[in-house]
């Protein structure tokens, strides 16, 4: 009772890293706690589920198996976690924030008149004082996330609902083995008692998982555009950078919304989070929401016109100058000693 | 045969556009200096719902929104491209709702709205980016939902088939009516305003806008009923007090940041050829490049 549950995202048999990466900071957020974590499983032939999770610390994983969980629906998997989660009483709930996990979370919460913070950049335990009821709760989840088109950051708390809910993105948290020998207790439910067949209401008529074909996450360099690179043209420039250099384009929102480059490479909280050794920021602001995607690069350079732009901060270089004039130096520059 | 369709919509801050003036000095959000704008998604689902009403004989579409009294400012701007009627649900009861208050008041007021049989409503607004509203309306309905919808393939009194956009790739889905849809940015882009229906609306007004205005013109509203945009207060809907506002709302905001960020040691570069070749070298030979 009482435990932190996480929700795995299951595609093809796989453990998503999404929930890893929950698990991982799930494993010690548990700990402080001194609560079990537990996760929940649902999905079609799930042999290879255990061997998977319970390396990351796994206290208790649940497994709801039926060939109708597969492909995901939204009511099959809700009705599961709100019946479970209302045996079972945890203290959090964590999913990914993915197309699944922003479908399905708001769907238990409201069931469950929990709340449910969106797209959170950082988890922490701590107490909270509400000091109108004159009442302190302690050991809550601190659901840590910018709002507001990034320009604030707001930390959010449940005092009284449970389970205390969050959605993290993909790449935001670390995956960290906790122990490969470590093993936790099986739970199989009786899914009958989880689901009726009024849930399975949505029917899936086709479906193609396309791999991106821009790897923004795994590239080792970074070349990415703002809103300050003025136009798609400009972009092109990146491009080319991006391409002596072995690395990928990337973009901040301003930059996507504007039409400079597609929403795949959208970097930042709403967009993909990265960690390259190398992240050169031509025309950027930096927007705590844009910040919050890229700030553990190894190594940032920040090029801008603006000499008080917000990211020069968290920039080990900073080069005050117009992009379309710096881009082509560093290009010639590059090109002529590497020869 | 009516098909009645309801899209909900937000007035939301130009969080895009956000100037040196929108944060004020104590770190809060000065809301006062950001413009007030039609949350873009919402206005995918309307045209969405526009699309359906030109196929679907008898459709109606009905522009559901919560906020202050200025928020009727995006239900005259449906009535321009083509909606039908606009409710605006508004309040001291609703303030300080999170998602699930909201839901909450929006799944009253559509039970109001009597017989639904398609609500469509954006995938996320832009000042709070959680998609959440769009299923929690539907979970406090009971009813289905398919969100990220990118195009409706087909609609009938029955059923609807829609393609989602994922986030690697897409899929395609039936459900039957009714059904709440939340429609993505990479769907169709609105319609522009209808000249016509701009001149035929451009007074349409709530009772509090009246009020407000100061001037009689209660002849032109008598002679032009559908001037009248309605507003209903909590009293107007059937609710359970707990759930609305901030007794409604679990999640409690401890605190608010400003973004300071930690300051590392940055080198300064003015971007001249020298110090540009200088920098490559230094890339090159630690490794990081090349």
């Amino acid at each position: 009772m009482n435990n932190l549950f996480v929700y795995l995202e299951i595609e093809d048999g796989i453990v998503k890293d999404v929930s890893l990466e929950l698990l991982t900071k799930g494993r010690s957020l548990a700990k402080q706690l001194n609560c079990k974590l537990e996760a929940v499983a649902i999905g079609h032939q799930l042999e290879n589920i255990p061997q998977q999770v319970f390396p990351y610390g796994v206290d208790v994983l649940h497994l709801a198996d039926d060939k109708r969980f597969v492909p995901y629906t939204t009511q099959p998997h809700a009705s599961v976690l709100i019946h479970l989660f209302k045996e079972e009483k945890p203290q959090i709930a964590l999913l990914g924030a993915t197309s699944v996990g922003r479908d399905l979370g708001p769907r238990v919460s409201s069931a469950l008149f929990s709340g449910l913070t969106a797209d959170c950049t950082s988890l922490e335990i701590g107490d909270y004082e509400d000091k109108k009821a004159g009442k302190v709760y302690k050991d809550l989840l601190y659901q840590i996330r910018p709002a507001f088109g990034g320009n604030i950051v707001a930390t959010i708390v449940n005092p009284d609902c449970r389970p205390q809910m969050a959605t993290v993105r993909e790449g935001v948290m670390k995956k960290e083995i906790f122990d490969p020998k470590y093993s936790g207790e099986i739970h199989r439910l009786d899914v009958s008692k989880y689901v009726s067949d009024k849930d399975f209401v949505i029917e899936v008529i086709e479906r193609h998982i396309e791999k991106t074909k821009i790897d923004i996450k795994s590239a080792p360099i970074i070349v990415s555009g703002g809103y300050g690179v003025g136009s798609a043209e400009n972009f092109k420039l990146l491009y080319e950078l991006a391409e002596v250099l072995g690395g990928e384009v990337g973009a901040s929102r301003a930059a996507v919304d504007a039409g400079f480059a597609e929403h795949e490479r959208q970097i930042g909280q709403t967009g993909t989070t990265v960690r390259p050794k190398l992240y050169i920021a031509c025309g950027i602001s930096g927007q705590i929401q844009h910040i919050a995607g890229m700030q553990e690069s190894a190594m940032i350079i920040a090029i801008n016109s603006d000499p008080n732009a917000p990211i020069n901060k968290i920039a080990d270089y900073v080069i005050t100058g117009r992009v379309e004039e710096v881009l082509p130096k560093m290009i010639k520059y590059y090109k002529k000693n590497t020869k | 045969m009516s098909f009645n369709i309801v899209v909900l919509a937000k007035q939301v801050p130009d969080t895009r556009n956000v100037g040196k003036d929108a944060m004020k000095a104590d770190g809060t959000v000065n809301r006062a200096a950001l413009p007030a704008i039609f949350n873009p998604e919402d206005l995918n689902a309307l045209e969405q719902a526009l699309r359906i009403k030109e196929k679907v004989p008898g459709a109606v579409v009905h522009l559901l929104t919560m906020g202050p009294v200025r928020a009727a400012e995006i239900i005259r701007e449906s009535l321009y491209r083509g909606a039908d009627d606009g409710f605006l649900l508004s309040g001291r009861e609703f303030a300080g709702s999170d998602t699930l208050a909201t839901s909450y008041a929006l799944s009253c007021a559509i039970r109001k709205l009597g017989k639904i049989d398609l609500i469509l409503c954006g995938r996320q607004a832009i000042d709070g980016d959680t998609a959440q509203v769009g299923p929690q309306v539907a979970e406090k309905l009971g009813l289905p939902q398919i969100t990220y919808a990118e195009e409706i393939i087909e609609i009938n009194k029955k059923s609807i088939t829609v393609k989602r956009r994922l986030e690697r790739g897409v899929e395609i889905v039936r459900g039957p009516l009714p059904i709440l849809v939340t429609v993505n940015g990479t769907a169709a882009p609105c319609r522009p305003r209808n000249a016509k229906l701009t001149l035929k609306y451009k007074h349409a007004a709530t009772p509090s806008e009246k009020q407000e205005s100061g001037s009689d013109y209660t002849d032109l509203y008598d002679a032009h009923p559908y001037l009248n945009i309605t507003e209903w207060g909590a009293n107007d809907i059937e609710h359970d007090p707990q759930w609305l506002g901030l007794s409604g709302s679990p999640t409690k905001v401890k605190k608010i940041d400003n973004i300071v960020f930690t300051a590392k040691e940055s080198k300064r570069l003015t971007g001249s050829d020298f110090e540009i070749e200088s920098l490559m070298k230094e890339l090159i030979a630690n490794h990081t490049i090349g």
